[in-house]
């Protein structure tokens, strides 16, 4: 159930070169909030209209907390990372559908995810969650450089793997040479592992091969311009297998049906 | 105090519509807004047979403002009227359907399938500016839009309201144009075509290169057209263009405007339809206003 909110900020820090968590009192966003959904961030300055739309890296229920950790790429991120402890921030969340849409269960009790640069926030809950659930978690994580970020917030939920760009820390390469690398699909056994990704749409592409070729459950989270955030607007799409259920054509609301997707649904 | 409207023979029980395109049929903002409370909800572009849209990225911000370019996707009249018409007619509100259309014929076949329906009012868009065919390329030729007015006029059951271009040299011979044909209202602005660059990546921000403009920016262009129509047209006009709170709205009607209509504002504030109801009223009150047709067109 989305619903708007003025939340107060309690903490904002730096977490490397223009990676900002921001941490919020939200208690009626965190209330619902599943891993893999957003919140849409709206700006205080009227020139500037549209909500950012921003994945939703951890909660705290019992607190009523919400972290979100994101990149300063434009006004609108900039404006959030200006916010010290006090400071409100209207936000509308929690937005779409996140891997509450995942149907595999115990038989695929290996679950790697894989986060690239700003898609690793919204991967920390979800292996919280599925540490939780029992799962043996994987998080593979790529950075550009050796400015890592997150790292430690998995340590306890995720065994992590690091690839790095320029080589300076973990695998020289992407993640998928990560992975490679470090043989874990093979240790782990195809049929019983399950892949989570969010990253750029190379990084998807290349996860959404692999996962097809070797048969592999595996769901992405997609990212795009917005306006709306609710699924009226009809600007975040993605190109679908099947007929969408709004438009009766093949564009599916990344608003709405996702952000999350099985590769299975998508021609990317 | 008397807020309700007479909109080309429809009673509206306030003049606060929504825009088409901004708020598909009503049924995601149901959540946020109360429907029971608009004047009317305007829903949409529909057309004969589904359409998939343009490429990403659609839209756009801009300063004050944003680009869009998403194209008419729509499910088409079956899905439509089999399920957007009968969620709207649950609440209290007057439903205007918004058509569009690659050929005259298409405009036509869609009006001809509404007649029956329970559509209040329809809103004819030939002023998209994101699809080559139709649209603004019937919108920006006043031949072209008294025709095609003509046409749709003689299937169609309900009023008729022109959806005028503000991407034309005179708006108000194109108003005349849609009179002349027979229109019931026109409604206006559409967007205004422009253009943003992404320049780290060096290209266009959207896919489509060009897209409408919307939003605050474009408020004193359409109060400005509203104003020029007014002057021209005796059939009762439905003003949009940037309107984002109450004194926006009493702006549009003072120019003019019998009716508005309330756009890209609702994806800044999910709420500010219902909010810009309660505003009017407050104005109203605050002025000593006990009828709104005593604002529209007050200022000459």
């Amino acid at each position: 159930m989305k619903v708007q909110e003025i939340a107060t900020v309690i903490s904002c820090e730096r977490l490397a070169d223009g990676i900002y968590s921001t941490v919020l009192r939200a208690p009626e966003i965190v209330k619902t909030a599943l891993p893999g959904q957003f919140v849409c961030v709206y700006c205080d300055d009227k020139a500037h209209l549209l909500p950012r739309p921003i994945s939703i890296c951890d909660i705290d229920a019992a607190a009523g907390l919400l972290r979100l950790v994101y990149r300063v790429v434009g006004f609108g991120t900039d404006e959030l990372a200006g916010k010290g402890e006090g400071a409100t921030v209207r936000l509308l969340g929690p937005i779409g559908t996140g891997y509450e849409k995942v149907t595999e269960g115990s038989e695929r009790p290996v679950r790697i995810l894989f986060g690239g640069g700003i898609g690793i926030p919204p991967m920390l809950l979800l292996a919280k969650e599925w540490s939780k659930a029992g799962y043996e978690v994987h998080a593979v994580l790529g950075y550009r450089t050796n400015d890592l970020f997150l790292v430690k917030d998995f340590e306890g939920y995720a065994t992590c793997h690091i690839a790095t760009d320029d080589g300076t820390v973990g695998t020289h390469g992407t993640v998928l040479d990560a992975l490679a690398a470090e043989g874990l699909l093979d240790a782990a056994g195809e049929g019983r592992t399950l892949f989570a990704a969010c990253g750029p749409m190379p990084m998807l592409r290349g996860i959404a091969k692999l996962a097809t070729e070797r048969e592999i459950p595996a769901y992405i989270s997609l990212e795009e311009r917005m306006a709306c955030g609710v699924g009226a607007c009809l600007g975040c799409i993605v190109k679908s297998r099947d007929v969408d259920g709004h438009s009766h054509v093949h564009n599916k609301r990344i608003c709405t049906e996702g952000p999350v997707f099985a590769v299975s649904e998508l021609c990317i | 105090m008397n807020t309700s409207v007479n909109f080309a023979g429809v009673t509206l029980k306030n003049p606060v519509l929504t825009a088409s395109g901004t708020f598909g049929s009503g049924m995601e903002y149901s959540e946020f807004v109360n429907l029971n409370r608009l004047g009317g909800v305007v829903t949409k572009g529909v057309a004969v047979t589904p359409w998939e849209g343009n490429p990403t990225p659609r839209v756009a911000e801009t300063t004050g403002g944003m680009l869009n370019a998403i194209g008419l996707q729509n499910p088409g009249l079956d899905v439509f009227m089999s399920r957007d018409l009968p969620f709207l007619r649950k609440f209290d509100t007057k439903i205007v359907v918004n058509v569009c259309g690659h050929y005259e014929e298409e405009y036509v076949e869609a009006v001809a399938r509404l007649a029956d329906s329970c559509a209040d009012l329809l809103e004819i868009n030939i002023s998209c500016p994101n699809v080559k065919e139709g649209g603004i390329a019937f919108g920006t030729n006043a031949a072209k839009i008294e025709e095609i007015t003509r046409a749709v006029k003689r299937v169609a059951r309900q009023p008729v309201i022109m959806k005028l271009s503000p991407n034309v040299t005179d708006i108000t011979e194109m108003a005349l144009a849609a009179q002349n044909g027979g229109a019931d209202a026109v409604s206006l602005i559409n967007t205004i075509t422009g253009m943003k660059i992404d320049i780290n990546r060096r290209t266009f921000a959207l896919a489509n290169k060009t897209g409408g403009l919307s939003g605050p920016a474009i408020k004193p262009v359409a109060v400005r057209m509203v104003y020029q129509v007014a002057q021209k047209v005796s059939i009762p006009i439905l003003g949009m263009g940037g309107i984002a709170c109450a004194e926006d709205a009493i702006e549009f009607l003072m120019a003019g405007a019998t009716a508005v209509s309330v756009g890209t504002a609702n994806f800044n504030n999910p709420r500010v339809t219902e909010e810009i109801v309660a505003g009017i009223e407050t104005f109203m009150k605050n002025h000593a206003v006990d009828d709104i047709n005593s604002l529209i067109g007050c200022v000459k």
